[in-house]
């Protein structure tokens, strides 16, 4: 690692039973990813409220993961539905806000799916290394 | 508390080498024992061990500490243990947090020790800052009403009622069909004992249907069910059958009856009257009229020697109260699309449940299959309708719905069947057409010996190119490309085409999902709340799962199924008491204006909103029902002045380990 390389911060909400399993899958299998996340562990994505993501962004978080079950695979049901029409709404704040849509992402990730998780945290620490730092983060 | 009252115990776990070979764990604790309000700060080989526990326990006395912060593995291994050790300590369970510096740091980052370290010092200091605004909770419990509701009498419903009868509760069993039985009575013989199935039924459904503690409801259907568990209340819609409790089966009616419909009992194989009776030893043994078919000439009122028609009979609603539910409901069977295999255009192209029927109708009453065959050539053709893998099965029509799973007893049940055929028609020549075979159970693979030793040929195709069934003057032909012998096209004449069709969801599971609130997969059969975990509960308390419903299985472990969702839902009836998780969503009534936003995204319908007085004006306010509250937080995402939240998940909870951390 080159000294004063910028490494971005990430929070990941992951829901308890899908995303939170999947990404202790991937340690169980030993599949690596880059350090900077960091994950918060909720019960539901459902339950996470835009103002929390929108805090976060502003506050300088450079991006923001929340992760649930599948679709069908929610175990509330639907509460990853709401999710996903939560963060519809977001993109439209967001945009308001001159926040890069790519800070913001949304995936389903089953307990099964450590890969998955591990590529996820991958790619957005690359995609957030170009993005740069979050301009919040400056001022 | 106020902020200087906060103690704070960090307990850094080595997990052997797992965490303390990455991670530097010294260096951690030191880190932790600097953070505000940390009073004790400790690191230890194995923290879930025996003297880490009494450690933590006799530092909670020493040190007066009022929050424990564990940095180890994932909560989903030991939350629990650690949260008996701080009660056990003194503390309220719910006054601990859970780092995870193993499976989310030390086993992902190895190759990056020094950067691990930090991580793990960063975990810390969110978990440290969620510690200090953590709330003690309460469990609270609630009385359990001693009586079950079994919906679906398969096989494994009807095990499942008999257990709990035996155990002494009662129980509702609720069967949508007019007969108890499920899909078990409709087929022919058993593996891996050669059994009729119905020999083996009979002894249940006589049970069922006389237990003293069993309460039989056939034709009848659940409305709806509302409640939680150990108080659930479920509307049962129970059909008219039009004929009473005097009817003694003799029969005189289905003679003069004059409509003649399909009968659904055989697929379609045979026909039925509008008054029948679907088997001979139909439980109950009442006869039933088809009011869609039925065309009133009340032919059959005239000649009924015990008066037990009613045509007039209206359906009935039953409501009962119960504290728990087995959901036992089955499955339905792949119909395959019109074409595929020939299905549907040749007559000769049957289901493996269809000739179940026949070789089953062949035995009790005619003499010969329906179709008067006496088959010269039957070729078998596997996994229709399971492995559908996208990209590789081609579906027949636009929108079909890929079954991408295997539905576990085509398999045996087949090369059963290939067998019985072989037995019936000694010159018969049997093909067997399949992807893979998998005789995974005990005696499965004697039938493949047997099989192969009868001269049943099997030929093995490859997914992409599945073998093609086409017709011809002198009958039909199977094409296949047979990878045993090099991908020849092989062309086998046959004069019937048996085709191993899936097991699907039943077509009213997604219904009988939103009534009772329980979890589909994505097959569409309902899922459990822990594949290994907790197999039979579902994510609504109180409400379990049997037999087919919830995948495709045998009869063997459908029974198993069966017993053991009865011994679940036995140990809640008989402990007549239930601990609700307090994590459950509040309503700060201080600032809730009665907006009304939490209500519809309630899946639970656990929020109402309630009307009171203040200072003469009436004013409105959102009242969460605990009981039913799973704690998903749809709710707390909605509300726009965030005064109703999941305890244990506060936003102040949730902010506090974002700011802690921004900060480096």
């Amino acid at each position: 690692m080159v000294e004063g390389e910028f490494e971005p911060l990430i929070v990941a909400f992951c829901c308890n039973w899908c995303a939170y399993a999947g990404a202790d899958l991937a340690g169980t299998s030993r599949i690596p990813y880059p350090t900077n996340v960091r994950i918060i562990r909720l019960m539901c994505s459902g339950m996470v409220h835009p103002a929390l993501v929108m805090d976060a962004l502003m506050r300088g978080v450079d991006g923001v993961l929340i992760a649930g079950c599948h679709p069908g695979d929610c175990h509330y049901t639907d509460g990853n539905l709401k999710t996903e029409r939560r963060v519809e709404a977001l993109t439209v704040m967001m945009e308001d806000m001159d926040i890069e849509r790519e800070r913001l992402r949304l995936e389903w990730i089953s307990s099964s799916e450590g890969e998955k998780f591990a590529r996820v945290m991958r790619e957005m620490t690359e995609q957030m290394k170009k993005l740069g730092p979050n301009p919040f983060k400056l001022g | 508390m106020s902020e200087e009252q906060l103690k704070i115990g960090v307990y850094v776990c080595h997990c052997g080498a797992n965490i303390a070979g990455v991670i530097d764990v010294e260096d951690a604790t030191r880190y932790a024992q600097k953070l505000p309000n940390v009073a004790v700060a400790k690191h230890y080989v194995y923290m879930c061990s025996a003297p880490a526990q009494a450690m933590i326990k006799e530092d909670i006395k020493q040190h007066d500490l009022n929050r424990v912060v564990v940095a180890s593995c994932s909560p989903r291994m030991h939350e629990a243990t650690f949260r008996r050790v701080v009660h056990e300590g003194g503390l309220n369970p719910y006054l601990f947090e859970m780092t995870n510096i193993r499976e989310q740091c030390a086993w992902v980052h190895a190759a990056e020790a020094r950067k691990a370290t930090k991580k793990a010092k960063d975990l810390i200091r969110m978990s440290v800052a969620r510690a200090r605004v953590l709330a003690p909770l309460q469990k609270r419990e609630v009385n359990v009403i001693s009586r079950a509701l079994v919906i679906g009498a398969g096989i494994s419903g009807m095990r499942a009622a008999l257990d709990l009868a035996e155990r002494g509760f009662d129980v509702y069993l609720v069967e949508k069909a007019p007969y108890v039985g499920g899909r078990m009575a409709q087929l022919n013989k058993l593996y891996p004992t050669d059994e009729y199935a119905l020999d083996v039924l009979k002894p249940l459904m006589e049970a069922v249907s006389s237990h003293p503690k069993i309460q039989l409801l056939t034709n009848s259907e659940i409305s709806t069910v509302d409640g939680y568990i150990g108080n659930f209340k479920a509307k049962i819609a129970v059909k008219p059958r039009y004929v009473t409790r005097n009817c003694d089966a003799c029969g005189e009616c289905e003679i003069v009856c004059p409509v003649k419909v399909p009968n659904e009992f055989d697929y379609g194989l045979s026909r039925r009257k509008a008054i029948y009776l679907a088997l001979p030893y139909a439980v109950p043994a009442r006869y039933l009229v088809d009011s869609e078919n039925c065309n009133r000439c009340g032919k059959c009122l005239e000649v009924c020697p015990k008066a037990a028609i009613n045509l007039d009979e209206q359906p009935q609603e039953i409501e009962v109260d119960i504290g728990s539910i087995i959901v036992a409901i089955g499955h339905d069977l792949y119909n395959p699309p019109e074409g595929e295999y020939g299905y549907k255009i040749y007559e000769n192209v049957i289901t493996m449940p269809q000739l179940e029927r026949l070789l089953n109708r062949n035995d009790v009453a005619n003499p010969e299959p329906s179709n008067g065959l006496k088959p010269k050539s039957v070729v078998f053709i596997s996994c229709v309708g399971a492995r559908q893998e996208p990209g590789i099965y081609s579906p027949i029509k636009e929108g079909q719905k890929l079954n991408r799973y295997c539905s576990r007893v085509c398999c045996t049940a087949s090369l059963k069947n290939s067998l019985e055929v072989k037995r019936r028609y000694p010159n018969a020549a049997v093909c067997y057409l399949y992807r893979d075979i998998r005789t995974f159970g005990r005696g499965h693979e004697e039938y493949y010996r047997k099989a192969s030793e009868s001269k049943v040929l099997f030929f093995r195709y490859k997914a992409e190119v599945p073998p093609l069934v086409s017709n011809n003057p002198n009958g039909l032909t199977v094409t296949v490309q047979d990878v045993l012998t090099n991908n020849e096209a092989i062309a086998i004449p046959a004069d019937l085409v048996v085709l191993n069709v899936s097991m699907v969801p039943p077509a009213d599971a997604s219904d009988l999902q939103t009534k009772l609130k329980i979890a589909g997969g994505t097959e569409g059969f309902f899922q459990e709340a822990h594949t290994k975990l907790r197999p039979l509960e579902t994510p609504s308390d109180g409400i379990y799962l049997a037999g087919t419903a919830q995948g495709p299985r045998d009869v063997t472990d459908s029974v198993a199924m069966g017993s053991a969702a009865a011994a679940k839902a036995a140990i809640l009836l008989a402990r007549g008491k239930v601990e609700l998780e307090p994590i459950v969503a509040y309503v700060d009534l201080t600032r809730c204006d009665g907006c009304a936003m939490c209500v519809e995204p309630c899946t639970f319908k656990a929020i109402t909103i309630e009307e009171y007085q203040e200072r003469g004006a009436i004013k409105k306010r959102a009242v969460v029902n605990d009981a039913l509250c799973k704690g998903c937080g749809a709710c707390a995402a909605t509300c726009p002045p965030k005064c109703i939240y999941v305890k244990h998940f506060t936003l102040d909870q949730i902010s506090a380990m974002i700011n802690a951390a921004l900060v480096e």
